[in-house]
């Protein structure tokens, strides 16, 4: 697979010049390749909403630089605008943006300032509106009649019309129910099935983004600290723990029963790799018995 | 870019300025008003001046910083001095065309810009010294008396309180909508005044949307914790004047006083 984004030494400094002067990211390198659905997890302050914010151009890196298809997108500053039409961006709560008088203005909204319009227009609404989940009744409704999971799928709709080469969103599933969560992430997988588009899945939620993401790749004080499937992340717990996050609860378990000399692969990371482990060495004891 | 505007430029220190009751300052901000608008002869202006610079030096505010605070109303003081210059009638020194520059027009914009200059100096003297919050405390404590005229002063305060301790909040949420849409593609920064107007919809309206919420909340977190008001209310900080108040305070009705009643 070919990279589709290069991030290449990006730092960046917020408050240059001013006592507040502080680096949220600090010579970062990393490759998001074509097609594949990325999870990028890190705690609270780690940089991750500042380099993401770099993807699409939104913020302008103080240091390195950010390819897109091998292109600098800083190159020409006065078509960013393209870069982030490219480069689709689904901020946190994203609910709180909406503002037109019907769901589907408000998902318009990214489409007419590409300068789409008419059948075009209509059939991406349509397509977006299917991939976040939404029915179709609701498009003539007002954004703010809707549930609060409803308004976020709207929001995240209103992205995805751009068809953006390259989705990101940062913590999609904060704040809602599990039930909420589960169909969102299923809804996002399928769209990343189906389109084969590039997705970046932010995320502090280590459960979530094992079972979706086909690589991990962990930030910690503004720098990568490990990068790869999910197996390969998880086989490392004890690192993890000690940047301050969470393994997935199966690893813990695993991790937990190995310290006690139970000899279990400590990279498990979903409940039904667990179990199979467990079952699998249950037999093995059965046997040498 | 947003996060560029400080309201209330206040820095924490704690130079005597800073730990003066925040009455006094008031009042002797109201003496210092009182002399500006009073005083006509050099030696008033001097004695005015002088009290600036003393109150400058006392609170450790550098001179850039001062002049800071003029900025914004720069236009407000070069269009005071323009037009007290040409419009004032008198003894005529030069004319151009219908504009005609007379002794008294002179001195008037000098008197004036002099006085708009340290008016907003001094005031911003006050903003600089004292935190927002214990700002609305003295003024609450200062107009305490008008409860018996029935004018909701606490309330008044409290009002003020709360909208200074969400102008951060809100700047934060601007920039943040206002991302959000930039990656929708909105843009703000191009076009005429119309359609700049029109591209600000997409973040006036969340916005707008997100104050009544916060201001919903906030109205319901205060009824949980039964607040009713100013009645029979207890403060965390008490006010209390010190002798240090009672001198600055002396200083300054002696500075207006005199001014009023000599110049």
């Amino acid at each position: 697979m070919d990279d589709i984004i290069k991030v290449e030494n990006l730092t960046h400094t917020y408050g240059v010049g001013t006592p507040f002067e502080r680096s949220a990211v600090e010579n970062m390198s990393l490759s998001i390749r074509r097609g594949e659905l990325l999870g990028l997890i890190g705690h609270t302050g780690s940089g991750k909403s500042t380099l993401i914010q770099h993807l699409n151009g939104l913020l302008r890196p103080t240091g390195g630089r950010v390819l897109l298809d091998g292109k600098d997108i800083w190159a020409e500053p006065k078509k960013i605008r393209d870069v982030r039409f490219r480069v689709g961006l689904v901020f946190q709560y994203p609910e709180y943006q909406l503002f037109e008088e019907t769901v589907r203005k408000d998902i318009a909204f990214g489409p007419v300032n590409m300068g789409l319009g008419g059948e075009e227009l209509d059939r991406r609404i349509r397509d977006a509106a299917r991939f976040a989940g939404l029915d179709e009744s609701l498009l003539d409704k007002s954004p703010f009649a809707l549930s609060g999971g409803q308004k976020r799928r709207v929001a995240i709709a209103g992205v995805i019309a751009m068809e953006p080469e390259v989705l990101v969103l940062d913590e999609p599933s904060a704040g809602l129910d599990p039930r909420g969560r589960e169909e969102l992430l299923a809804h996002i997988r399928t769209y990343h099935r189906e389109r084969g588009n590039t997705v970046v899945l932010v995320s502090h939620s280590m459960e979530e983004v094992a079972r979706y993401a086909d690589r991990i790749v962990v930030l910690a004080h503004g720098h990568t600290l490990m990068d790869g499937t999910p197996r390969e992340v998880f086989a490392h717990g004890q690192e993890l723990v000690r940047a301050g996050l969470d393994v997935p609860q199966s690893t813990r378990i695993a991790m937990a029963l190995r310290a006690r000399g139970l000899d279990i692969d400590p990279a498990v990371y979903t409940v039904e790799e667990l179990a199979d482990a467990l079952l699998a060495l249950r037999k093995g004891g059965e046997a040498s018995c | 870019m947003l996060k560029d505007i400080t309201l209330g430029q206040y820095f924490p220190g704690t130079t005597l300025a800073h730990r003066l009751d925040p009455r006094t300052k008031l009042l002797c901000v109201l003496c210092y008003i009182v002399a500006i608008f009073a005083c006509h002869s050099v030696w008033g202006y001097g004695a005015v001046i002088v009290t600036l610079i003393v109150s400058a030096a006392v609170s450790r505010v550098g001179v850039k910083a001062l002049f800071r605070g003029l900025r914004p109303v720069l236009f407000i003081v070069v269009f005071t001095a323009v037009l007290n210059l040409f419009y004032t009638p008198g003894e005529t020194l030069w004319t151009w065309g219908v504009l005609r520059v007379t002794r008294e027009g002179i001195r008037m914009s000098v008197a004036m810009v002099a006085r708009i200059v340290l008016l907003i100096t001094g005031t911003f003297l006050l903003t600089y010294t004292t935190s927002p919050i214990r700002l609305t405390d003295g003024l609450e404590s200062l107009l305490s008396p008008l409860k018996k005229l029935r004018v909701p002063v606490h309330e008044l305060a409290m009002m003020m309180s709360i909208a200074l301790r969400f102008i951060p909040t809100l700047i934060e949420e601007t920039d943040k909508i206002m991302s959000a849409q930039k990656a929708r593609g909105a843009d703000f920064e191009s076009g005429g005044l119309i359609r700049r107007a029109k591209a600000l919809l997409p973040l006036l309206v969340p916005l707008f949307i997100s104050a009544f919420r916060r201001a919903d909340e906030l109205a319901t977190a205060m009824e949980c914790r039964c607040y009713h008001g100013g009645e029979g209310r207890t403060k965390l900080h008490v006010l209390r004047f010190a002798a240090r108040d009672y001198l600055v305070f002396l200083l300054f009705l002696a500075l207006a006083v005199g001014i009023v009643v000599f110049d």
